[in-house]
Parts: structure tokens; sequence; C-alpha cells
């Protein structure tokens, strides 16, 4: 069946069966391979995607369930080369390690600042606890995130 | 944006960090060509049987099917093992534990696949298990393989143990036992595979060890090994589960029959874990001498390791385990037994620890029975017996290199988490009961001897001016290939934006080992600096010809150029990239590890992996929180100290120790791998639980930087010994808090509760 959605603002059709997984369109057969797969249960959130703006696990869904929407994935966040806040603060706060819960934690992480632009150390564990890192000790992500609201808010006029 | 200078002990972004933060890195499992088949295995689904009869039938004549293969499909030896070769690629006769892969299925789609796997019927006929490494070892236990269950039984002794007890003033005894836990990196076991026209078969593979695996797949499959290539793309995780053959040699083997297209084989999360490796988990008993000084005089040790039904690493994981039974400390009279031994539970194999997680929670344990026997502080008794350069270890070796334990101790006593825990236990609010703990731990560094721990460094000037570092060690995510390029960029005098990086690749790179050990960036590092000094030798002479210049005197390598300094004048990188021929751009050279000059007469048993001569070392405090009521333990504040030699960038070293302490503290309080009858009850993250975002304190982590004087810019690894200190930390801090020592791995709420019911948690 044909399914039409948006992917990064672009218009996307593919023709699958209706219980696709949506994480296996986006890898598989969209080559959008920046949205990883961990668990496939939806326990580790390394899918995760922001659909219509909200955070979703794409190992859930099936392609059906997002027919008509907008996806954003981890490819969308660089804008002519230039990196999300989040994505910099990532790189500048050493949020990085093996890279396989990146793309997740990077997308939670712009929800979160979208919904609390100046979360405490404390709001930034509590809204990333659903994605799971097994490289590092969390701390870092914690800065990077910190470090991405500041910059933020310092960019948005007032 | 002017790019950032490549220099040594700066903290620094990672090289990877950009490609990976916006999902362009290509990960093995990203690789998806539209034309690929799919490959899985149906496994045994129970832990020990014979095999009666396979109805494939059905699923061959699935549609989308494309081949179902057995045992009789098997070309080759049908073993591998890295170092024993006792684990079926199919299993065709007896299944052993209930991963074994018995057939193997090639479809369309994933899909397809998984149909056809539930239409095969293997009918097994089941035979009485042994699940309990000590009962495997009675003369009644069923058999795991003919040869016996005794897969090693060794002794690592020193001095006279029974005159020494007889000596000591006091002798304390007590046992201990872990759990299995899992690797859970969250790139599960993967790869991509195809023939090549001419025959050649190449995977692209999540692996640790790229080189070794064309020897594993040859020798199981029968092929020369010049016929594999092996690429390693970056890994999601590692942490020794992907050091040895997961997929390749299923993989390769389904290439071999799929007419040309690419195959992909990818262990879903529970296949994962029912297939995969994990920590070993280990039985201990310890006997602990000392003078009432507080002087360690003798000790003893039997332990168990329980490798399950294959030996992967077992042997070497125990023989490590052996070594650091006596901890990080000066005892003089030692007898250390160990026995690895096979049983029908999922298979144990190397995990970042190796074998020194265990015994460390045994050692640092009777280190606490210790000190509170003879009225000692902790920190007091450690550091008394801490071991100096010049001391001999546990296994008779002398310690030649850096050891910087006794400064790393020192340094947690001054911090303010240790002077201050007064003030911080008496705080604790209504039904909470708070304590510290501390453990002082070692690691040793690379293979040991018996096995050459070397590595071949290739660096290139490109013809277009960049300097290309051609690295031959994986990268899981520890970040060694970074470390490579910044090692590269110091040498060469060269910013991020002029440097280019070849992830290991048997055609491309040259073998360099696997990446394990706290070895990669040590052993590759090493023979990185020399293949640099080599290059710019190289291209500071050709400069000097380009330049008319009598001798390379007064040249300098800048940043995309060099440059004559007495007159100024400059040659760009770009214009020698295109002067000179291809084999005049590239020097390779070879760094071998030291190993130990000490003629121990013990630990014969280890043909390799023993004994050591590098260690880093660290000192850990952990602050625990206990719930009265519920048993439920929170680390609420951690440090740790750690002697990595001086630190190439400081961020990376922080990602390492974080990281590392974060699974120790998993290690300590939630994670076990749960086997009934040698079943995984817990196969999955819902019910294996691994530390999230609300489960880890900030973790300080100071590093205590000797100067390692044969590391590259005096470097050691650090990637495990951060493993080791949790655990133990944590239980004298709950022992500290309720007064009762929990002895088994990990430390729940229930064994709290328990501990207490029992009236072992009453306060003090």
């Amino acid at each position: 069946m044909k399914f039409s959605f948006y992917v990064n603002g672009q218009q996307t059709q593919v023709d699958v069966s209706p219980d696709r997984k949506f994480v296996d369109v986006l890898r598989e057969d969209l080559g959008l391979t920046g949205t990883k797969e961990g668990c496939g249960a939806g326990e580790c959130g390394a899918c995760t995607i922001l659909v219509e703006g909200l955070p979703r696990l794409s190992c859930l869904m099936t392609v059906a369930q997002l027919q008509g929407c907008h996806v954003t994935t981890v490819e969308g966040l660089v804008v002519e080369e230039r990196l999300h806040p989040v994505q910099e603060a990532f790189v500048e706060h050493g949020a990085v390690q093996c890279g396989f819960c990146t793309p997740g934690v990077v997308l939670a992480a712009v929800d979160l600042l979208d919904r609390n632009p100046e979360p405490t150390r404390e709001q930034i564990r509590e809204g990333l606890s659903g994605n799971l890192c097994r490289c590092g000790g969390y701390a870092k992500i914690v800065d990077a995130v910190e470090a991405a609201g500041r910059k933020m808010r310092e960019g948005t006029p007032q | 944006m002017i790019s950032r200078m490549l220099e040594i002990g700066y903290p620094q972004p990672r090289f990877d960090a950009r490609s990976k933060v916006t999902g362009e890195e290509k990960y093995a499992l990203d690789q998806c060509p539209e034309s690929m088949l799919w490959a899985g295995a149906k496994r045994a689904g129970i832990p020990h049987g014979l095999i009666r009869k396979i109805d494939l039938s059905r699923a061959r004549l699935l549609q989308g099917v494309h081949a179902v293969l057995t045992r009789a499909d098997v070309p080759g030896t049908n073993r591998q093992g890295i170092v024993h070769k006792d684990q079926p690629v199919l299993a065709g006769h007896k299944v052993r534990h209930c991963g074994d892969p018995v057939v193997l299925v090639l479809a369309e789609t994933r899909d397809i696949l998984r149909t056809a796997l539930n239409l095969i019927e293997v009918d097994i006929e089941p035979l009485p298990g042994v699940f309990d490494p000590e009962e495997a070892l009675l003369p009644e236990a069923p058999l795991v393989h003919e040869t016996g269950n005794l897969l090693r039984k060794a002794v690592i002794q020193t001095g006279n143990v029974s005159e020494a007890f007889q000596q000591c003033d006091v002798v304390v005894e007590d046992s201990f036992e872990t759990a299995s836990q899992e690797h859970a990196f969250l790139e599960t076991e993967n790869g991509l595979a195809w023939l090549e026209p001419d025959g050649r078969v190449v995977l692209i593979v999540s692996t640790q060890a790229p080189f070794r695996d064309r020897f594993e797949i040859g020798h199981a499959l029968g092929l020369q090994p010049d016929m594999i290539r092996v690429i390693g793309p970056y890994l999601g995780g590692g942490f020794g589960g992907k050091n040895g053959a997961t997929v390749q040699c299923l993989l390769v083997l389904a290439a071999m029959h799929a007419g040309n297209r690419p195959v992909k084989m990818w262990w879903e999360r529970e296949e994962s874990s029912t297939a995969g490796y994990k920590r070993h988990p280990v039985r201990m008993r310890y006997r602990l001498g000392a003078m009432n000084d507080g002087t360690l005089h003798a000790l003893g040790c039997e332990l168990f390791y329980d490798t399950g039904p294959y030996a992967h690493l077992g042997v070497e994981v125990m023989a490590r385990g052996m070594e650091h039974a006596g901890g990080c400390y000066r005892i003089p009279n030692t007898f250390i037994e160990g026995r690895c031994v096979y049983t029908n539970n999922p298979i144990s194999g190397a995990m970042r620890g190796f074998g020194v997680c265990q015994v460390s929670f045994g050692i640092e344990g009777m280190m606490d029975l210790m000190a509170s026997r003879l009225g000692m502080s902790r920190l007091d008794i450690r550091l008394k017996n801490a071991l100096r350069k010049g001391d001999r270890n546990c296994s008779g070796v002398t310690l030649v290199h850096s050891t910087g334990i006794v400064p790393c101790i020192e340094s947690l006593g001054r911090h303010g988490l240790w002077t201050e825990r007064g003030g911080w236990k008496a705080a604790a609010g209504p039904f909470k009961r708070r304590g510290i703990g501390i453990a002082a731990v070692s690691n040793a560094m690379g293979y040991g001897r018996g096995l050459q721990d070397s590595a071949i460094a290739k660096v290139e000037l490109t013809w277009d001016g960049k300097i290309r570092v051609y690295n031959g060690v994986s990268d899981m995510g520890q970040g060694n290939s970074s470390a490579f390029v910044q090692i590269a960029g110091e040498v060469l005098r060269q910013d991020a934006s002029r440097m280019e990086l070849v992830q290991p690749d048997t055609d491309r790179t040259h073998p360099s080992g696997s990446s394990c050990a706290g070895r990669t960036t040590y052993t590759y590092g090493n023979a990185l600096i020399k293949a640099c000094e080599q290059l710019r030798d190289k291209l500071l002479h050709r400069a000097a010809l380009m330049l008319s210049i009598d001798e390379p005197r007064g040249l300098a390598l800048l940043p995309g150029r060099v440059r004559h300094l007495p007159s100024g004048r400059e040659v760009p990188l770009e214009l020698l990239g295109r002067f000179l021929p291809e084999s005049d751009r590239i020097a390779v050279n070879q760094f071998v590890m030291p190993v130990s000059q000490d003629d121990i007469n013990t630990g014969k048993e280890f043909k390799i992996g023993f004994p050591h001569v590098l260690f880093a070392y660290a000192a850990h405090l952990a602050y625990v929180e206990v719930d009265e009521l519920t048993g439920k333990v929170e680390v609420k504040g951690y440090l740790a100290v750690t002697d990595g030699g001086r630190v190439i960038n400081p961020s990376c070293f922080e990602q390492q120790v974080q990281g590392s302490v974060t699974q120790g503290i998993g290690y300590g309080l939630t994670e076990e791998v749960l086997v009934s009858e040698g079943k995984i009850l817990n196969p999955n993250f819902t019910n294996y639980i691994i530390p999230t975002f609300l489960d880890i304190p900030e973790i300080a982590s100071l590093p205590m930087e000797s100067v390692e004087a044969t590391g590259p810019f005096h470097m050691k690894g650090i990637g495990e010994v951060g493993t080791n200190g949790p655990l133990p930390a944590i239980a004298g801090a709950v022992e500290d808090a309720m007064g009762c020592r929990i002895r088994r791995s990990p430390i729940t709420a229930e064994s709290i509760l328990h501990a207490m019911r029992n009236g072992r948690g009453a306060p003090r």
C-alpha cells in the first residue's frame, strides 16, 4: 500500500505493507540510517524521532500510523551544514561515545528544551530517562543539554 | 572558523563526534543495500541434548526462502573459538546451551526469515544438564564435552603460604559470588557479507577483532585468510562482547549460498542475550592473613569460573582474575587456585574488567573485613599494603613500570568526599541509612606473555595534502581512533581539518590486534608515533629538495605546510602530496608491548595471557543511601581517582572513567543474567536493568598522572580499571550503612532485606 508523510520537511511516499515498522521504513526504505534501533521493544530510546514535534519511538510505530504526519529525524536537525545547538553542545561537551544512542538522545533533548527551555539537571535527567546509554555516565549528556539550553536562550530575541 | 590544533593533554571534541551526532556515521548495522538477503539461525532452545531429526521441509517450501543450511553444509572444521576451537558454527550432533545454532536460513525479508525459522522443527533428545561449576566437577556430572568439564585448573603461588598463615596474627575467611553480566551494547551483533566475483568474501561487521576474525572464519569454514576481507566500522558498543566470532562464521556461510547477493545478519535483542557472550559468574573462597600492625602476609584463594559450554576466552579471563586475586597489594605468600569449568549455562567470555571485576569484589571485601578485625581504617590498611614500584605483586612479577595506586589512595583520602563523609552520613533522612565505601583496584594492560601484543600503524600524506591515519584496531566507542588523530596531529603539527581517518579494513590497514585489554591506544599509539616521526622526517627531506636547501635543518612542519624558518619560505603540503609518488607518501611502523622479564615459576598452566607487567590503578569511593523500608540502595555520590599515566585527552579520559563506573554500578546493584536450567529469564531491557539517567550520580573523576615511560606520551589504558571498583565500594558502603556484608552481586533490595531480617542489618 502507498503511504505518504513528511520527513524533515520533504514529502515522502513509500509503497510497503501497512504493518511495516516505521524505523525499518526510515532505515531500509529511505536510507535514513541516523535513526538507530537498539531493542525493538521501546525500552532503549535509540529509535526516537519527532512526530508532529513530539518524541515517539519509531520501533513501536507502523508506517500506517504516520500517514500525513510530519516527522523529524536526526538528519533533519542539520540546516545548511549547521548543527543544531543541541548537536553542537554534544560535540563540545564530550556527550558522544560510541554514538549509537546519540541520535535518539539528541532528539529527546531537542524536545525537552522545546518544552522547558531552562531545565535543572534533575529535570534533564528525568526528561531523558527513557533513553539508555551504555558507554557513558550520563553526566556529560546533562552538561551538553544544559549548555545547549543556555545557548538557545541567548540566541532567542526577548 | 579556525580549526582546532590537535595537541596532547587538552580536552578536545572527539574526531568522530560530529559524524555521530548528525547520524552520518555508518555503523555495520547501517549497511542496508536494496538487494540484500536476511540470514538468521534456528537455535536449540534447550540447554543440553542430542539432535535426533531436523525437519526443514516446510521452511524450504516457503516463498521467499533462499536457502536452508545445516551442519552438513559447513565446509571447514565447523569449529570456532579464539584460542580453544570448541564452538560449532552449526551444531550437528549435540547442543550444549540454549543458544546453539542448528539451522541457518537465508530469506528475502526479515519477516519471511522469522516465519521460516518458526517452521523448522528440530527434534532434540534432552540430556541431563549441568548448571553449577562445582557440581560440574563431580564424577557423576553430565559431560558438556567428552573431554570432561574441567577446561583448565591452574595455580599461582609465591612464597610458602601454609607456613605463612601460621605466622600471621590474624586470619580472616569469607566467600563471595558474582553474577553473570550482559554487555548490553545498544548495537547488537550484526554484519553484512557478500561474495566478490573473484570468490573472495567481504564482511562489514561490528567486531572488535577484524584481523583475527579472518583466521577464525577461515578455520571454521575452510577458507584461506586472504580470501576474506573484514571491514570494521565504528561499533555501537563492544565491551568485550564483540571480541571473537558472533555473526561472522554464520554470515560467511550464508554469503557462500547467497548467489553474489549481500546478506545481512542482525541478532535481535533477545537473541543477543541468548547467543551472545557474558561476564563469567565466579564463586570465590578467600583466606587472608596479616600481622597485628596490618601488614598482609598470606593469601589463599579458590576460584570457580563458569565459562558455559564453550571456552571463548574463559581460560584467559580466569588467568587475569587469578593474577588480580590479591588486588593491588603486597602479599609475599600466595596460593591462588582457579578452575574454569564447562556448564550448560550461557556462554561466558570477554568483558570489560576481564575476570578482574569478580576478584576485586572478593579481595576488597577481605580488606574491609581485615580492617574491621584489626580495628584499622579501611583507607589506612589499603595504603599500608598498596604496591609500590619495585615491589613484587601477588604473582611474583616485579613492578618496573608506573605504579600509582599509593598516590590514588592518598588523593582519595584528601578529597572532600572522604574528609566530610561523617557529616553526610549523619544527615540521613527518616528511614534512610547512609554509608561510605572505598575500593583500590588495578587492571593489567595488554595480552600478557605468550602472545605478542603489537600494532602496526600506517600514516599517509594524501595527494591533496591531508594526513590520513590508517587505524588497524577497532573503535567500539572508547575513542581510540580519535586519540590516534590527536597523536598524529601532535607529532605532525596539524589541525583537525587536515586529518583523515580510515577505520579497520584488512585490505587497507595493518594487523594491530583486537580492541581490548586497555591496549588499543597504548599499542597502536606507540606505533603511530614512530610512523608519524618517520613521515615527518621524510616530508622535511622532500621539502628541502623542493626548496633547494642542502639539509632539512631549520625546516618545520606547520599546519598545511613546511616552512624554512630562517628564510620564511614555505612548501604547502598539497604541493608535496602532488610531488611525491604514493609509495613515498606513506610511513608504516610497529610497536610491541613490553612483557615481564621475571622468571616466575608459577601459573605454568597458562600458555598465553599470563603474567602482565603494565597496570592501570584506581581508588574509588561510593556514597550510598539505603532505604530501611524497602532495602533499595542508591549511589548518591562517587569519586574515582585513576592512574592512567599522562592523559592524552581529559574529556575522553572522563568519558572512560564515568562510563566504566556506570557499568560497574549496574553490576553492583541491578545487573544479573538470571538463568534457570540454562535458560535466560531476563533476555531484554524490560527485565535486564541497566542504569538510566536517574540511577547514576555525578561521578567525580580525578586523574593521577604518573609518567609511564613506555606509553605514547606517557599514557596507559584505562578502559577497564574503572569497572572493577564500584561493586566492592558499594558493598563496603552498604556494610557501613547497615552493618551487614552482602557477599553476592548484585546487591539488590531483596538481598538487603534478607540480611536485615536475619538480624545482620541491625544498627551499630
